[in-house]
């Protein structure tokens, strides 16, 4: 069906040129899905740019064959390519709500390609478009048509793209991260259709992902990039249950799955004994029928609705939910940078939430509720190093100067692995990696007893996130500190948590230790969340 | 999830409407204020350098200057809605029929202007986005910040030494008609379309001369934002997710281009223009009175210049008027284009 | 144009002072036209300084014998219609146009800069004040209110500047509180509160600096913008008076004479007022590559 030989592509920077794609080769059979997996910058985007000659200014395919149907792709006009695009080989991208025309009709967006394809006339085109609707399961697709994308959810948009990538009936579709920025029930829908649409229209697919789950739940085949070139190729089965390239052995291992502990998420011979921590059952932090309510245009908004539970000392206590449930504002407002509508927080016995949140910065608690946020790009200040980030709550809630400061901050670095000479360079300057340690640092800077994590691994490539859970792990038994860690992903809350809240609309819809939830789930909702989150399988 | 509904435009229409109230209020604020802050007594300035303290009394009360501030401004808002802006000193007419007997003259020369400008720069900021970095980008740039730091007074005398002085091209720069042609009746104000109406292409062209070089020379100055706005709004439209998206569905550099991209470029351009109308009145105001054009500008000068304060206020208050309907008639365009000001309001 | 800064500059400053260096020779090096600007600049700056103490001639001494000469190797920029020497006039009249506009936009920054930042941090009723009132100034066509504000204070350099300030004032406040706004959720900012500083603390020392370098290119964009206000406001007989030197009055000047061919008094006044002009925008542009080259408009 398609084959790519020996691909290399470069981009023009000013830095001079780089090879994003190097000496790439691989086949796609008739009725196959292929699944390109890898970390940020690994190359297998623009893979897929370049086979539809697609790359953004500065690309260049520089070496290679592509040869789709007897035809070298590399050397067809731009003419016969824009018939292959959109007709023969189709295209979904991350980011539905971003990838449509946000002020023309999904309706005629689809009409667009129906007619450049001369796929449908003037009279039958609305008649078509609206089947492609139905094609991908939209309800009442006739009204849907005459909508524009904001009024769609973001699972909605998916599939009015998958409509537009489907609609000339293609040969091959590339599905480049399709999911990315979707809820995870969202998720499971939205590959399910896709996978449903590829097996009726007998479709060849290529489905880019740096989720190896979703690789192995959905593709016949998979590919290994690292670096712009393929480091392994196999059956899902065999390439997961027996990784041969050292980094497909560590991908796998970092990807949190159903049998492994914390610290089988590192390579063997990181693994030191984990440490425990003991759980007390004198009360921390107790949340007491906490509300949330905002004004909205149409009545008030009810963000968080009469939740209550308890955080013991030294426990972990997971808060999981979809985006719009109400996790991150209620940890907001535990972490007191926002007022609750009702209710009390109520920290060693003293309720909290009874000081503003604008005067909270001077209350004697707080440098012991502190937090780690979600991106931590956006949590450092562009204009301060890693040292002003890290002296700042040393200067202003301890009042450390000199020598004492300077130390203190060494040996912080030191805690969360960060190299000392790191400490003068800016934001722009560090990797992803070492942003969460500068964020992780800054936040246990006081030893709080607290500690608010919201998604802090969500940024962070699969190799990352293991070392930086790790991490977590040992700086919660140094230093005796409560966890509330905020996430969407019960793999990851599991292999961290003691104890597990589920947040659905804002209300809590179950809650329990860890282990006996996740073994056996109460609520429907737990058990949808439970049965979407795409898992490796070893079996 | 509710969608754009045929009703929903007109609501955000009515409350667009609404917004330009307060703002309109604030502008007759603003006004009242400039016209009692006058240095010194407005009543001996009204009165004459010849009044005797009993008349400079008696036009005190005439123009309600005894009163409080407050009842003032009442008194003052009272004329302004009977149409009342006062009477100018240097003409001796009421200044509101003085200001519309010279708006047309001045709104026939902004607007050839703004339509000049606009078919010139918004091609070539698309030109620009088209190709970054090529010939006519750099073109594009350097006549634009040329274009911006060129000060119109100064491009009008320019272009009158060189197309009236030296190669004697163009008419004597003064006012809308040479005098060897006559004012074509009123109808509109308008000469270009008083003229066409007449059928006398003979003024009609005789006009198009006169307004010519003042014509250019506002645009030239109008140009560069245009240009430039459209430049930044195409170079972002085209690097979109959704122009990615079309370019996978095989749709023509053509569709890409105008169907998608200028679209959605448009936006901000039209957002501009809000910030154009602005400058370009101001700098009307100067291009008047180099080319002696009749318009409500040169009679704002012309009154500066013989401390004719009322006809100065009168002036700003109708400009500043003028400004809120074309920001009006812009916001109706937006949200012609846009449909999701509709559902905002919804 | 000038208040689409605020959302063309929104993903600036990630800059570091170590890195800004060669980043500025590197942007120096590759963009002779910035180059060029920086060097205008410096010149601008000189002649304002030491134009007055250099300058041939004394800029306000008559001399009806040699008036109107076309420019020669005695008078550069030749002579006007009561026999100055326009070259010095014009180097002079820098130090007044410069000093204008620089007033104007120093108080336009200042003031529009605590408001905006204000508005844009407590949100609000504040906010909602703050924003009726600066749509209010800019509901005038700004030259036009510039010229009502003059008219009505009285007819005075002080006026023009104030006058020059107020129209300003929007542009500041628009963008420094457009700045704050994207940044006031910002996770930098929820950690400096968490470390314990106070809303003011965070305000001026967390998220200002971060605005600072939008604010830059808005104010010398905004210095050549306030040049052109004060020329023309003069040109059409407000502010300063004849026979100080000023650009803006030497062209309204030299106007009277472009008809009958004496085209030196008008233009090189006005070619010196374009090149302040051209240097700021330049100025601005090279700025705006300087704090991120990816939105070179």
């Amino acid at each position: 069906m398609l084959t790519i030989d020996d691909l290399a592509v470069s981009f023009q920077t000013r830095r001079g040129k780089v090879n994003a794609v190097r000496q790439l080769s691989l086949t796609l059979a008739k009725g196959e899905t292929l699944g390109i997996v890898g970390e940020s910058g690994s190359g297998k985007s623009v893979t897929s740019y370049a086979l539809m000659r697609i790359l953004d200014a500065g690309g260049q395919i520089t070496q290679g064959k592509l040869i789709y149907s007897g035809m070298d792709l590399r050397h067809v006009s731009e003419n016969d390519m824009r018939n292959i695009r959109g007709r023969e080989i189709s295209m979904i991208f991350q980011n539905p709500r971003a990838a449509l025309n946000p002020i023309r009709k999904v309706g005629h967006q689809i009409e667009d390609v129906l007619r450049q394809h001369l796929q449908a006339s003037r009279q039958n085109a609305k008649q078509k478009a609206i089947e492609a609707l139905q094609a991908v399961k939209i309800q009442n697709a006739e009204e849907r048509y005459h909508a524009y994308p904001f009024e769609l959810s973001g699972g909605m948009c998916q599939r009015v793209i998958i409509a537009i990538a489907i609609a000339c009936n293609p040969q091959i579709l590339i599905a480049d991260e399709p999911t990315t920025g979707l809820d995870i029930t969202t998720q499971k829908v939205v590959m399910e259709l896709i996978r449903d649409l590829i097996i009726e229209r007998s479709m060849s697919a290529i489905l880019i992902t740096h989720d190896l789950g979703l690789a192995s739940q959905y593709c016949d085949r998979i590919l290994v990039m690292k670096d712009g070139e393929v480091v392994e190729e196999g059956r899902p089965q065999t390439l997961f249950t027996q990784p041969q390239h050292p980094y497909t052995q560590k991908l796998v291992m970092a990807t949190p799955h159903a049998e492994t502990d914390i610290r089988g998420l590192l390579p063997p011979e990181q693994r030191s004994r984990q440490p425990v921590h003991t759980v007390s059952d004198k009360p921390l932090l107790e949340i007491v029928h906490l509300s949330k309510t905002y004004a909205g245009k149409s009545g008030p908004v009810h963000a968080v609705k009469d939740v209550s539970w308890c955080i013991r000392e030294g426990q972990s206590v997971g808060l999981v939910g979809e985006s719009g449930c109400g996790k991150s504002t209620t940890a907001e407002m535990l972490v007191r940078l926002l007022d609750p509508s009702e209710g009390k927080i109520l920290y060693r016995g003293d309720d909290i939430a009874a000081v503003p949140a604008r005067h909270f910065a001077e209350h004697p608690h707080r440098r012991q509720i502190q937090m780690v946020f979600q991106d931590a790009t956006d949590s450092l200040n562009p204009r301060h190093t890693a040292r002003d980030a890290l002296a700042e709550p040393l200067r202003q809630l301890a009042g450390l100067r000199g020598r004492t400061l300077q130390e203190r901050m060494e040996k912080l670095a030191a805690m969360v692995g960060l190299p000392v000479n790191l400490l003068d360079r800016f934001p722009h300057q560090l990797s992803g990696g070492q942003k969460a340690r500068v964020g992780i640092a800054r936040a246990i800077a006081l030893e709080p007893d607290l500690l608010i994590l919201d998604e802090p691994t969500a940024a962070l490539d699969v190799s990352i996130q293991a070392v930086v859970l790790n991490l977590l792990v040992d700086l919660r038994a140094a230093l005796g500190m409560s966890y509330l860690f905020v996430s969407h992903d019960l793999q990851v809350i599991k292999l961290l948590c003691d104890y597990v809240v589920v947040m659905k609309d804002g209300a809590v819809v179950e809650a329990g230790p860890t282990r006996s939830l996740m073994a056996n789930p109460q609520h429907a909702y737990t058990r949808t969340l439970l049965a979407a989150a795409p898992v490796l399988d070893y079996a | 999830m509710s969608m754009v509904k045929p009703g929903s435009r007109a609501r955000a229409i009515a409350a667009r409407m609404g917004q330009t109230l307060p703002v309109l209020a604030g502008v007759v604020v603003i006004s009242f204020l400039l016209t009692r802050a006058l240095p010194g007594d407005p009543a001996a300035y009204f009165a004459g350098a010849a009044a005797d303290e009993a008349s400079i009394e008696e036009i005190r009360i005439a123009l309600g200057l005894d009163k409080p501030l407050l009842q003032q401004f009442f008194l003052y808002v009272g004329d302004l809605f009977a149409g009342d802006l006062g009477n100018s000193l240097s003409t001796g007419q009421p200044v509101a029929q003085d200001l519309a007997r010279r708006l047309p003259a001045s709104l026939e020369l902004t607007l050839i202007a703004l339509l000049i400008s606009c078919c010139t720069a918004i091609p070539l900021g698309i030109l620009a986005a088209r190709n970054p970095g090529s010939v006519i980008d750099h073109l594009c740039r350097v006549l634009v910040t040329a274009g911006v730091s060129l000060p119109t007074f100064f491009t009008g005398i320019l272009l009158i030494y060189i197309f009236y002085y030296l190669l004697g091209l163009a008419p004597s720069p003064l006012g809308r008609l040479d005098f060897i042609y006559l004012a074509p009746d009123h109808v509109t104000g308008f000469y270009l379309i008083d003229a066409a109406i007449m059928q006398d292409w003979y003024t009609w062209w005789g006009a198009v001369k006169q307004l010519i070089l003042p014509a250019t020379t506002l645009a030239l100055f109008t140009l560069a934002p245009i240009a430039r706005m459209t430049r930044a709004a195409m170079l972002t439209a085209l690097s979109s997710d959704f122009i990615r998206t079309a370019r996978a569905a095989g749709l023509t550099p053509r569709k890409v281009l105008y169907g998608y991209a200028f679209r959605n470029a448009l936006l901000p351009v039209i957002t501009t223009l809000g910030m154009v109308f602005s400058f370009t009145l101001g700098a009307n105001v100067l291009v008047e009175k180099v080319f002696a054009w009749p318009g409500i500008g040169s009679y704002a000068v012309e009154a500066l210049v013989v401390s004719d304060y009322a006809a100065v206020q009168g002036f700003v208050l109708a400009m500043a008027v003028l400004f809120v309907v074309l920001n009006f008639v812009i916001d109706l365009v937006y949200t012609a284009i846009d449909p999701r000001i509709a559902f905002e309001q919804s | 144009m000038m208040h689409q800064l605020a959302e063309n500059t929104t993903a600036q400053g990630r800059r570091s002072t170590s890195n800004s260096l060669s980043h500025l020779w590197y942007v120096l090096r590759t963009n002779p036209i910035t180059l060029l600007a920086f060097v205008l600049f410096a010149l601008i700056i000189l002649s304002a300084v030491f134009g007055p103490a250099l300058v041939p001639y004394d800029p306000l001494q008559t001399n009806a014998a040699i008036a109107l000469q076309a420019p020669s190797s005695e008078h550069w920029f030749g002579t006007d219609s009561v026999g100055r020497d326009v070259f010095s006039r014009v180097i002079v009249a820098t130090r007044l146009d410069l000093a204008i506009s620089i007033a104007a936009v120093a108080l336009s920054f200042v003031i529009g800069s605590t408001l905006g930042g204000i508005a844009g941090y407590w949100g609000g009723w504040l906010d909602s004040v703050l924003n009726r009132l600066m749509d209010t100034i800019m509901a005038f066509p700004l030259f036009v209110l510039a010229m009502g504000i003059v008219a009505a204070l009285g007819n005075t350099i002080e006026n023009i500047i104030y006058a020059t300030a107020i129209i300003n004032i929007p542009f500041y406040a628009r963008l420094v509180r457009a700045e704050v706004n994207i940044r006031r959720e910002a996770g930098f900012v929820r950690a400096a509160k968490l470390a314990g500083n106070s809303d003011i603390r965070v305000l001026v020392m967390h998220i200002f600096p971060n605005a600072l370098p939008p604010m830059m290119v808005q104010v010398s964009l905004n210095l050549g913008w306030a040049i052109l206000n004060a020329a023309g406001l003069s040109f059409i007989g407000l502010g300063v008076r004849p026979p100080t030197p000023e650009w803006g009055i030497m062209v309204a000047e030299g106007a009277n004479f472009i008809v009958s061919g004496e085209w030196w008094l008008a233009v090189f006044p006005g070619l010196w007022l374009m090149i302040a002009v051209f240097t700021f925008n330049l100025l601005g542009d090279g700025l705006r590559d300087l704090v991120d080259p990816r939105k070179r408009t």
